[in-house]
């Protein structure tokens, strides 16, 4: 197994192709009753990488989201995140607020869940619950007022505010989170999910509802999130221009299968992938239908 | 009343005489006889000049409150409201805002002070003892609203059931001290302690339950522990309740007229005032330390968790925050804050019974979080000033009889005024007289994050 700490990311470009998989869905299915919404699918995120995955509507993405970050839990398949020191967590076996704390994975959401009554600035610090927690020796040793609690908060602090300035929120943190315009928001919660630090960070449509301005800038953090703290970014987007210039590698789900897994330029080529965001003419649906594997029985949809 | 309204004056006289024409049916059957049992059966006593009187109250109250309605949308067309905005504004400190700072040191000084200040009025130490047994009410309560503030306001989880924690504490004490003979310090601990376990206990099975199933289960809670206090004769001493609980002392020293007694050993002279001063002391003690620890909770990791989880339980879970737990340790300390308040309660009584953990109280203690603004501390302590003290004022409202007649007595409207005063606050302040939140930490000045933005739980 060879562990890499890119140091220098032109460095980790070049040996891109010996990577170790950061997180590897195996064989992962998800029913709802007699709906299958994500069938057998299999991928690896690759280590230092921002990984896309896109589809359609309804091709099962955020369900794969959802397996992932132990908000459903699979009903078949294998879930393995790898730390860089060698350690495997299985995802699928852990209580969902555990595979935030122990397999350090964090996510943001679709429709965005901040707390919109606290500070921007207490939204960072609840994110930072575990080594706070740990340094009030669980609310005991704090609530007496002793010094490692109150060096631990300021540190803590510090952490937030290096992102409110990376995230351009500096002059905001005491206003509520509700308070902030959309797009915003949209960057307060992926800087809350970095203050967990985690090994992955699962991005739920992050460029939805943004300008194209915004949508720059959030290319821009999400590659310092790549570059800078060597965190693997997993992504669902809808946005192609997100998408294309950013993303290492794309994964194209439809009707909750895989049908192209490759670079951008690769999966762009792909007639598979353009037949499923396009559409096309009858008899080519049935023979990409066929070459991919999915009768009209089984799809369901 | 959302009709166009137009404010030219014979409009609004007309209303008026509406809303007169209307009192006027309506006092026919109610007022304007008097049912009078004389020697020859029933006598009609008309009595026109009260309807009259009601009649004009009413057409002048409708005057008035057009007037102000009419100035009040005058003012308003000219300046757009906050309610119209899409997005919040930021407007000035409100009046609760500066009602909590102002009303904080308003309130400890007078608490720290209302012995002095009732004896000073009432001259002398004994007939100031309504006022003391007044505040030391008033303060059992303020104690209880702040310890289920940690359950409601913080965490956002609907507790029905806190009077039973109130109860555990109360039935702890009144228990080990006739039983073993513990002393009161020995066992305020164990209480708390015995408390917070039950609230571990109902918080296990409840902890899946959200929002109005959440409330159900709580209240069906309470209700069991009542029933199993009423029911477990052998224990409890059901329905007739547990007596002659010993009194408190002054760590160790009791409040007795022998020479070993508090009066003799400090030189006083013997006053059985020196006890419920005493007392009054205790529980204000008792409540600043639920004050104290709330508010370092809130500057916690755990209290932030607590409010966090109060605006969204599910972004709480994908921070790694085991919403479990935290939750399992809002019940508990909100439960042993009530297991304190419990024991002081049955150490004050010297007599305890089922009947005083009824539902009502648990209603009462809610209604106090709910209308000081949940989360806000010094709208708890004002809401118990209001609801405990206010039922008292009316028993000093007897010159109303001139008004209302022979035999009329104030109290007997405490749960009518108690309704009114709930539904006038659910209209003008529906998130409680304090409805600002204040950041547990800040960069720069803290400024308080208006009502609008803050949640109230989902359970």
């Amino acid at each position: 197994m060879t562990v890499l700490t890119p140091a220098n990311p032109k460095t980790a470009e070049r040996i891109a192709v010996g990577r170790d998989a950061v997180l590897s869905v195996v064989h992962l299915t998800m029913r709802f009753g007699g709906l299958t919404a994500v069938n057998d699918l299999s991928f690896e995120a690759r280590a230092g990488d921002i990984t896309a995955l896109i589809g359609p509507n309804g091709a099962g993405k955020t369900t794969v989201f959802n397996c992932i970050t132990g908000f459903y839990k699979p009903t078949e398949g294998m879930l393995r995140l790898a730390h860089a020191d060698g350690t495997v967590h299985l995802l699928e076996r852990l209580p969902n607020f555990a595979v935030n704390r122990t397999a350090r994975v964090a996510r943001t959401f679709q429709n965005i869940r901040l707390f919109p009554g606290m500070t921007v600035l207490e939204n960072l610090l609840v994110a930072q619950h575990k080594p706070l927690m740990r340094a009030s020796g669980f609310t005991v040793l704090g609530l007496l007022g002793l010094a490692g609690y109150r060096s631990a908060e300021t540190a803590a602090i510090d952490t937030a505010k290096g992102w409110l300035d990376r995230i351009g929120l500096m002059d905001r943190a005491d206003d509520p989170a509700g308070a902030l315009p959309y797009g915003a928001q949209r960057r307060l919660e992926i800087a809350r999910a970095m203050c967990t630090d985690p090994v992955l960070l699962c991005l739920d449509e992050p460029a939805a509802g943004l300008n194209p301005r915004e949508s720059a800038e959030l290319n821009a953090l999400l590659r310092y999130i790549r570059d800078a703290h060597h965190t693997s970014v997993l992504l669902i987007e809808h946005d192609m221009s997100v998408v294309m210039q950013i993303s290492d590698h794309v994964v194209v789900l439809d009707y909750g299968c895989k049908i192209a897994d490759g670079t951008p330029d690769q999966v762009r080529a792909d007639p598979k992938v353009v037949a499923a965001y396009l559409g096309v003419e009858d008899e080519e649906v049935e023979r990409v239908e066929a070459e991919v594997g999915i009768s009209h029985g089984e799809a369901g949809a | 009343m959302a009709d166009a309204r137009t404010s030219s004056l014979p409009d609004i006289l007309r209303d008026a005489g509406l809303y007169a024409l209307v009192a006027f049916g309506l006092c026919i059957p109610i007022v304007a006889y008097r049912t009078n049992a004389g020697p020859t059966g029933l006598e009609l006593t008309p009595r026109w000049p009260l309807v009259a009187a009601f009649c004009a109250a009413i057409f002048v109250l409708r005057v008035v409150q057009r007037l102000i309605l009419a100035r009040r949308d005058a003012r308003r067309a000219l300046t757009p409201s906050p309610a119209q905005a899409t997005e919040a504004v930021q407007g000035e400190p409100d009046a609760g805002q500066r009602v909590s700072t102002f009303g904080l040191y308003a309130f400890l000084g007078i608490a720290l002070t209302l012995p002095v200040i009732a004896s000073l009025a009432s001259g002398g130490l004994g007939p100031a003892r309504y006022w003391i047994d007044l505040g030391i009410l008033i303060l059992t309560y303020v104690m209880l609203g702040w310890g289920l503030n940690i359950v409601v306001g913080l965490a956002g989880l609907l507790d029905l059931g806190y009077v039973a924690f109130y109860a555990v504490g109360a039935y702890c004490y009144a228990l080990l001290s006739t039983t073993f003979g513990l002393s009161f310090w020995v066992c305020l601990p164990l209480a708390g302690l015995f408390a917070a376990a039950w609230g571990m206990v109902l918080g296990f099975p409840v902890l899946r339950l959200r929002g109005d199933y959440l409330a159900i289960v709580t209240l069906a809670f309470g209700e069991i522990i009542r029933l199993v206090l009423i029911n477990w004769t052998d224990l409890t001493g059901g329905a007739a309740g547990i007596s002659s609980i010993p009194r408190a002392s002054f760590f160790g020293i009791p409040f007795s007229a022998d020479e070993d007694g508090f009066a003799a050993r400090f030189g006083l002279e013997f006053d059985s005032m020196h006890r419920v001063v005493f007392l009054y002391y205790l529980i204000l003690g008792l409540a600043l330390l639920t004050n104290f620890a709330t508010l370092r909770l809130r500057r916690m990791p755990i209290g932030r968790a607590w409010e966090a989880l109060r605006e969204d339980e599910i972004a709480c879970r994908s921070l790694g925050i085991d919403t479990t737990t935290t939750k399992l340790t809002a019940f508990a300390l909100g439960a042993a804050f009530a297991g304190f308040a419990g024991s002081f309660f049955s150490v004050r009584q010297g007599f305890i019974s089922p009947e005083s953990f009824t539902f009502l109280e648990s209603a009462i203690i809610l209604a106090i979080v709910v209308l000081g603004g949940m989360g806000s501390q010094v709208g708890v302590a004002i809401a118990a000033v209001a609801m405990v003290g206010g039922p008292e004022l009316l028993r000093n409202l007897g010159f109303l009889s001139a008004v209302f007649g022979e035999g009329f007595d104030p109290n007997e409207y405490r749960l009518l005024l108690f309704g009114l005063a709930m539904v006038a606050m659910m209209v003008w302040r529906p998130r409680g007289l304090i409805s600002v939140r204040v950041p547990s930490v800040s960069l720069g000045e803290r400024r308080a994050i208006s009502g609008a933005h803050v949640s109230e739980g989902h359970g």
